[in-house]
C-alpha cells in the first residue's frame, strides 16, 4: 500500500530543509560559474588596458640642435645628394653632449648620446631635406627618447632594485632626472605608433604596417570568400539534388569548420607556396588561407539565412513565371542577404584575429616597410602582437598590449555591426 | 471556510433566473458574472478573485471557484478560454513561465498556496499534474515512477519503492502490460500507456489533488477510454480537476462542470444540470455546438 | 601588362561587350522586346560572359605555365656541367638566377649566371607580352562570335543561367577540394618523412629532439622524432583546459538557461560571448605575461617548483577560452529539451536543481557529450596559447607544474624561420599535422554525429 496522504506531506516536509539547501548550493554554483567567466573577462581587459594604454604616449626630450654646415654641407652648395648622405648622427651626438658637457670618458660619452632615439638621425635628415635653409641654424627640437628612458619615465623601472638588475644604471637615471629638472622632458601622444611599420627600436615601431597587411589580407579574403560562400550556399540549398555527393559536401563543410586553423596553414604552405610558387609572407597567400578557413562559416550562415526565407515567396515568384535563378536572384537572395552579411562579418572578424596559419606561411617576418600591395612582404596585426611579445624589451610588451587594444576595437566594431545588421533586418515570418 | 456569505446570494440569484424562465436577452448574454454553484460546502481548494496575466494579456479574469473533496471537476470551454491557465495556477506551474503574474487567492485545505513562505515543492507533491502530451522522462518505466518517490524521500528502502511502483502501476491499470519490462525506457510505450504511466507517476507520490490538462487529447479512442475509466476510479479517492475539450468526456468522468469563456468563469454546476439545463446563454451555445 | 591590369582590361572588354550585345538585341527586336526570347540584358550578359570567361581561363593557364617554360629554356642554355648537377644543386643555381634577375644579391655570381639572368628577364618580358596579346585576342574573338550569334529567338537567358549554375556547382566543390588538399599535402609530406623515420619510431618513440636532425645522416639512427612526449603534453594541457571549461561552461549555461532572469541573461550572455570572440593571441598574451608568472609566484609561496612555462598556466587560459564554446553548445542542447519534460518533473514537486540534475541533464547528455568532444578537438588544435605560454621542452610528464610541449607548438617551431623544405625536420611538422588532422577530424565526425542524432530525437 502507498503511504497515506497525511504521511506524504509530513515526509516531504522532513526533506525540505535539506533539499532547499541543495537547491541554493546548486544555484550558487551556477552563479559562481557565470561570475568566474566574467571575472576572467574583466581581468583580461584590465590587464591589457593597464599594460597597453601608456604606449599611446611617448616620452620626448627637447634637444638643442645646431645644423653644423661643416657636417651637413661642407661644400656649401646645398646639393641634395650631399644633404641626404651627411652624418646626422654626429649632430645628434654633439647636441646631447652639449647638454652634458661634464661627461667624460669614451663609454660615458657614447652612452649619453644614446639618450635620444636612434630615429632622431632620420628626423634631422628629413627636416634638412624638406627645408635646406635650416643648415647653419641653431634650434631646439623635440625628439623621442630611447625606450629604456621612456620606460623609466613611465615608472616601469624599479629604482629600488640593485643597479645590476636594472636596464638603466644609476648614472643614466641621474642624467635623465637632470633633464626632467631642466624641463626638457615631456610626454606626448605617440603618433608614430599609428603611422610606422615595425622597427627594432620600440619608440619607432608602429602598427600601421601590420594593419595594412591585415587590411590587404581581409580584402583578398572578403572578395573571394563572400562570392564563393554565397554561391555554395545557394547551390546546396536551392539546386543540389539530395544525394550522397551533396551530403558528403555537407558533412565535409561542417567538419572543415572545426578543423584546427593551423592545419589550414600547413595547406597554404604546401599548396600555395611550394606547389604554386606564390611569394612567402604575402597578404595574398594569407588571404587565400583565411578564405579557405572562413568559407565554412559563411556557407553555414548563408544556408541558414536561405532556409529562413519562407517557401511561399519562392512559390509566388515561380507562379508568375520567373525562372528558378530569377526567383533566387530577385526574391530569395535579397531577403537572405542580411543573414549572409552577418555571417560574413563574423567570419571576417575571426579571420582578422587569426594568427596560427599565418605563422606557417612566413608572415612572421620582420617587415619595416608598409606593404603597398597584396604581394608585398607583410605581417598582420595579431602576428605583430605575437612578435612584439617575443621581444625582451618591456616597451615592446607595452606596444603589444596597445596593439591588442586596437585589434579588439576593430573586432568589437565588426561584431557590433553584425549585431546591428541582424537586429535591423531580422524578420519573423 | 464553512461560512460563505456570497454563496447564498449567488445561488439565490441563479434560482431567480431559472424560476423566472427569462428570455435569452442581450443583457444576460453580455453578463460575465459567474452563475450556478461555484462554491462547495467542504472544499479541498478554494479560489477567490483569481486573475492571471501573461505580460499585458489578461488571461484569467476574477475567477472564484471551489474544488470539492473527492470529486471530479471538469473545466470546459472554447480553446483559448483560459481553462489550462487556470489549472496551472492551481499548483503554481505558471511560475515556470516568464512574464506570468497572478493576483487573488488560492487555498489548499485552507492554506494560501501563493503565500510568501509557501514552498512550491511540497505544494506540487500535494497537487500533482498530468499534461496534455504524455511526457515520460527519458528513463526506465520503473525510474519514471520511482523518481518522485526518491526526490521526496517517501520510501525508506528499495523494497518499499518497489511496492509503491507496483501499487501505482496497478492503480493506473498498467501493471499487467508492463510488469515484465520495468527496466525499459518509458518513451518506448504507446501514447496511451505513456499517459497512464504519467498518471501512475503522479499518484506514486500520493497527492491529494490531481490536475489533468486535456489528458486524452493526444490519444486514440481506445486509449482514451482506458484513461477515462482510470479517472472515474481515481475520483473515488482523489480530488481531480480536469480540463477537457470534449464535452462527452466531461459528462463521462465528472460530477461538477465549470464553463470558461475568454478568461471568465461563466457557469458552474452539477455536470448533469450543465449539460441538460444550462443557465447562461453562452454555456448553452457552447454545449449545443453553436460555437466552440 | 601585369595580371591585375590585364584582369581590369578584361572587365572593361566584357562591359563593352555587354553594351554591344544589349544594343544588338534591341535593334533586332524591332521596337518590341516581346519579340525576343530573352530580355536584352541577358543577351548583353551572354556576350560579356563569352568575352571574359575563355580569356580568363587562358590567362590562368598562361600565368601558371609561363614560369616553368621560361625556366626550362634558361636552364637548357646553361653550360652543360651546370645542367648535369643533381636536382637540389640545380635548384639552388636557378634560385640564384632568379635572385639576380630581380636585382637581389645572389650567393654566387659568375658571368654565365649574369647572362642567364639577363636572358631570364628578357624571356619573362616576352612571355608576359605573349600572354597579354593572346588573352586580349581571345577575348575579343569570342565576344565577337557571341555577338554575331544573337538572334531574336536565341535562348540567351538559358545559356547565362547554365553558366551561373556551373559557377555555383564549381564553388560548392571548393569545400571538397580544400579537404582533399589538406589530406594530400599533409599525407604526401608525411610519407616522405616516414621514409626517413619509421612510423613506429614516430608514434611510439619517447624522445623528441628535432634539433639533432640538422646532421641529416644521423636522422634515422638518432630516434629523435618520437612523438609520445608531444601527444602526452597535448593531452595534459587539453585535460587541464577541459577541467576548467566543462564545469564552468556547463554550469553557466545551466544558470543562464534555467535560473537567470531574462534581463540578467540579456546582459550576461553576450558578455560571455565576448570571451569567444577574443583572438587566441590575446589569450596567449594573458597566459604568458600574467597567468604564468602568477602561477610561478603562487608555487614559490607554497614551496612548489613551478616552471615558468607550466602546463597549468597554458591549460588554465585555454580552458577560459573554451568556456563560452562549451557554454553555448550546452545552452543549445539544454534548450532543446522539451519544456514538457521539465513540467513533468515540476508537477511532481521537484526543485529546480532536482529537475536539472535528474531530468534535464540526463536528457541532454548526448548533446552535451557531443559538445565536449568538439571542445576537446578545439583544445587539441589550439595553437597560439600554447606557442606563447607552453614550452619547447619535450618532457614526458604528468605533472601540470612542469613545462611540456604540444603537437601544435612543435609544428610552429619546426616551420617558422628559414628552413630547407626537404629536411626531415620540416617534414616532421607535416607528420604532426597529419596526426592532428586525423585526430580532430575523428572527434569532429563523432561529435557532429552525436549532436545531430540528439537533435533529431526532439524534433
Amino acid at each position: 500500500m502507498a503511504t497515506p496522504p497525511k504521511s506524504t506531506i509530513e515526509r516531504v516536509r522532513a526533506t525540505l530543509a535539506r533539499r532547499n539547501r541543495a537547491e541554493r548550493r546548486f544555484k550558487n554554483l551556477g552563479r559562481a560559474a557565470v561570475l568566474l567567466g566574467l571575472v576572467f573577462l574583466v581581468l583580461m581587459f584590465v590587464n591589457i588596458i593597464s599594460t597597453g594604454y601608456p604606449a599611446f604616449w611617448q616620452t620626448y626630450v627637447k634637444l638643442p640642435v645646431y645644423f653644423d654646415p661643416q657636417v651637413v654641407d661642407p661644400q656649401g652648395n646645398r646639393d641634395r645628394e650631399t644633404l641626404g648622405s651627411a652624418d646626422y648622427g654626429a649632430l645628434v651626438k654633439a647636441s646631447v653632449r652639449s647638454l652634458f658637457p661634464e661627461v667624460e670618458g669614451r663609454r660615458d660619452r657614447r652612452d649619453v648620446a644614446k639618450l635620444a632615439s636612434r630615429g632622431t638621425v632620420f628626423q634631422l635628415r628629413r627636416m634638412v631635406l624638406a627645408d635646406p635653409s635650416l643648415v647653419g641654424v641653431r634650434t631646439e627640437i623635440w625628439v623621442p627618447v630611447d625606450d629604456d628612458y621612456d620606460m623609466l619615465h613611465k615608472g616601469n623601472v624599479d629604482r629600488t632594485l640593485p643597479e645590476a638588475d636594472r636596464r638603466l644604471s644609476d648614472r643614466k637615471i641621474g642624467w635623465f632626472d637632470r633633464l626632467i629638472a631642466e624641463g626638457r622632458i615631456e610626454s606626448r601622444f605617440n603618433a608614430t605608433f599609428f603611422q610606422a611599420g615595425d622597427s627594432r627600436e620600440p619608440e619607432l615601431a608602429g602598427i600601421w604596417g601590420a594593419a595594412m597587411g591585415s587590411f590587404f589580407m581581409l580584402v583578398v579574403t572578403l572578395s573571394l570568400s563572400f562570392p564563393l560562400g554565397v554561391a555554395t550556399a545557394v547551390y546546396l540549398e536551392e539546386f543540389a539534388p539530395r544525394n550522397r555527393v551533396t551530403s558528403l559536401i555537407e558533412v565535409n563543410i561542417n567538419n572543415l569548420a572545426a578543423v584546427p586553423s593551423i592545419v589550414f596553414g600547413l595547406l597554404g604552405l604546401a599548396v600555395f607556396i611550394n606547389l604554386f610558387g606564390l611569394p612567402r609572407s604575402a597578404p595574398l597567400v594569407g588571404g587565400l588561407v583565411l578564405t579557405l578557413m572562413t568559407l565554412p562559416t559563411i556557407i553555414i550562415a548563408g544556408r541558414a539565412a536561405l532556409t529562413s526565407v519562407p517557401p511561399s515567396i519562392r512559390e509566388a515568384a515561380l507562379g508568375i513565371g520567373a525562372s528558378k535563378l530569377q526567383m533566387i536572384v530577385h526574391h530569395v537572395l535579397p531577403l537572405a542577404m542580411p543573414g549572409m552579411l552577418t555571417g560574413t562579418i563574423i567570419g571576417m572578424a575571426r579571420a582578422l584575429g587569426e594568427t596560427a596559419p599565418l605563422l606557417m606561411i612566413g608572415m612572421v617576418a620582420f617587415v619595416v616597410d608598409i606593404p603597398q600591395s597584396v604581394t608585398d612582404a607583410a605581417t598582420a596585426l595579431p602576428v605583430q602582437i605575437f612578435l612584439w611579445l617575443d621581444s625582451p624589451e618591456r616597451a615592446f610588451v607595452e606596444r603589444a598590449s596597445a596593439a591588442i587594444m586596437v585589434l579588439l576595437a576593430f573586432l568589437i566594431a565588426m561584431n557590433a555591426l553584425a549585431i546591428v545588421l541582424r537586429r535591423r533586418f531580422e524578420r519573423r515570418w | 471556510m464553512a461560512h460563505q456569505p456570497g454563496v447564498a446570494v449567488m445561488e439565490a440569484g441563479a434560482l431567480e433566473f431559472r424560476a423566472a424562465e427569462v428570455e435569452d436577452t442581450d443583457e444576460r448574454r453580455e453578463s460575465r458574472e459567474t452563475v450556478g454553484t461555484p462554491f462547495a460546502d467542504d472544499p479541498r481548494m478554494t479560489c477567490r478573485d483569481v486573475n492571471v496575466y501573461y505580460g499585458d494579456n489578461h488571461a484569467i479574469k476574477n475567477v472564484s471557484l471551489d474544488i470539492g473533496r473527492e470529486q471530479v471537476l471538469a473545466m470546459i470551454g472554447p480553446s483559448g478560454c483560459g481553462k489550462s491557465t487556470f489549472l496551472r495556477a492551481l499548483n503554481r506551474m505558471n511560475d515556470t513561465i516568464d512574464g506570468c503574474r497572478m493576483t487573488g487567492e488560492i487555498r489548499l485545505d485552507g492554506q494560501d498556496i501563493y503565500a510568501k513562505d509557501m514552498d512550491v515543492v511540497p505544494l506540487r507533491a500535494l497537487v500533482g499534474m498530468v499534461f496534455q502530451k504524455p511526457n515520460p522522462f527519458p528513463k526506465s518505466i520503473f525510474d519514471n515512477i520511482a523518481y518522485g518517490v526518491r526526490i521526496h524521500g517517501l520510501a525508506e528502502s528499495k523494497s518499499e519503492i518497489e511496492g509503491i511502483v507496483e501499487h501505482s502501476l496497478k492503480r493506473a491499470g498498467l501493471w499487467e502490460e508492463v510488469n515484465d519490462r520495468l527496466d525499459q525506457p518509458g518513451t518506448g510505450l504507446s501514447g496511451g500507456q505513456q499517459q497512464r504511466l504519467c498518471i501512475a507517476r503522479t499518484i506514486a507520490v500520493s497527492p491529494e489533488v490531481i490536475l489533468m490538462d486535456e489528458p486524452c487529447s493526444a490519444l486514440d479512442p481506445i486509449a482514451t477510454a482506458k484513461v477515462e475509466d482510470l479517472i472515474n476510479e481515481l475520483g473515488q479517492d482523489y480530488t481531480i480537476a480536469i480540463v477537457t475539450h470534449s464535452m462527452q468526456q466531461a459528462a463521462r468522468v465528472s460530477q461538477r462542470t465549470a464553463y470558461f469563456h475568454l478568461g471568465d468563469l461563466l457557469e458552474v454546476g452539477p455536470t448533469d444540470q450543465i449539460f441538460t439545463n444550462p443557465i447562461h446563454p453562452l454555456t448553452e451555445d457552447y454545449i449545443t455546438g453553436r460555437f466552440g | 601588362m601585369g595580371s591585375p591590369s590585364l584582369i581590369l582590361a578584361l572587365l572593361g572588354l566584357s562591359s563593352v561587350s555587354y553594351y554591344l550585345g544589349w544594343r544588338r538585341s534591341i535593334s533586332l527586336a524591332q521596337g518590341a522586346v516581346r519579340n525576343l526570347h530573352s530580355l536584352p540584358g541577358y543577351h548583353g550578359l551572354y556576350t560579356a560572359l563569352w568575352a571574359a570567361v575563355p580569356a580568363l581561363l587562358l590567362l590562368c593557364i598562361g600565368v601558371t605555365l609561363k614560369g616553368p617554360i621560361v625556366t626550362s629554356i634558361v636552364v637548357s642554355d646553361l653550360p652543360a656541367e651546370v645542367q648535369s648537377l643533381p636536382p637540389e644543386r640545380l635548384n639552388l643555381v636557378i634560385n640564384d638566377i632568379r635572385n639576380l634577375a630581380s636585382g637581389n644579391i645572389a650567393s654566387r655570381k659568375s658571368p654565365a649566371m649574369v647572362a642567364a639572368a639577363d636572358r631570364y628577364v628578357r624571356l619573362q618580358g616576352y612571355a608576359a607580352i605573349a600572354v597579354t596579346v593572346a588573352v586580349l585576342v581571345l577575348g575579343v574573338f569570342c565576344g565577337a562570335i557571341a555577338w554575331r550569334t544573337i538572334q531574336p529567338g536565341k535562348r540567351a537567358r538559358n545559356a547565362v543561367e547554365r553558366t551561373i549554375l556551373g559557377f555555383l556547382m564549381a564553388s560548392s566543390t571548393i569545400a571538397i577540394l580544400t579537404t582533399v588538399g589538406i589530406v594530400l599535402s599533409v599525407l604526401f609530406e608525411s610519407l616522405r618523412f616516414f621514409q626517413a623515420v619509421p612510423v613506429t619510431d614516430f608514434i611510439f618513440g619517447t624522445e623528441w629532439s628535432p634539433q639533432m636532425a640538422i646532421r641529416a645522416d644521423q636522422v634515422g639512427a638518432s630516434g629523435a622524432f618520437g612523438a609520445i612526449p608531444l601527444f602526452a603534453g597535448t593531452l595534459l594541457i587539453s585535460f587541464i583546459a577541459m577541467v576548467v571549461a566543462v564545469p564552468v561552461g556547463l554550469m553557466s549555461a545551466i544558470y543562464l538557461a534555467e535560473y537567470a532572469r531574462p534581463r540578467v541573461r540579456a546582459v550576461v550572455k553576450p558578455l560571455l560571448e565576448v570571451l569567444a570572440g577574443i583572438p587566441t593571441v590575446v589569450y596567449g598574451f594573458f597566459a604568458a605575461l600574467t597567468v604564468a608568472p602568477f602561477m610561478r609566484g603562487m608555487g614559490e609561496s607554497l614551496g612548489l617548483d613551478v616552471a615558468s612555462e607550466s602546463a597549468m598556466a597554458a591549460g588554465l587560459v585555454m580552458g577560459v577560452m573554451i568556456i563560452p564554446f562549451v557554454s553555448s553548445l550546452s545552452d543549445d542542447v539544454i534548450n532543446a529539451v522539451p519544456q514538457a519534460m521539465r513540467d513533468g518533473a515540476y508537477a511532481l514537486g521537484s526543485t529546480r536543481s532536482e529537475t536539472i540534475k535528474k531530468v534535464v541533464i540526463p536528457a541532454a547528455l548526448p548533446g552535451i557529450v557531443g559538445g565536449v568532444l568538439l571542445a576537446v578537438s578545439r583544445a587539441i588544435g589550439e595553437t597560439m596559447i600554447v606557442v606563447m605560454a607552453a614550452g619547447l621542452a619535450a618532457n614526458l610528464t604528468a605533472n601540470p607544474l612542469k613545462a611540456v610541449t604540444t603537437v601544435t607548438v612543435q609544428i610552429v617551431t619546426l616551420l617558422t624561420g628559414d628552413q630547407e623544405f626537404d629536411s626531415p625536420k620540416t617534414l616532421a611538422a607535416f607528420a604532426l599535422g597529419l596526426v592532428l588532422f586525423v585526430v580532430t577530424l575523428g572527434l569532429n565526425v563523432i561529435a557532429l554525429q552525436v549532436v545531430r542524432k540528439y537533435r533529431e530525437q526532439y524534433e
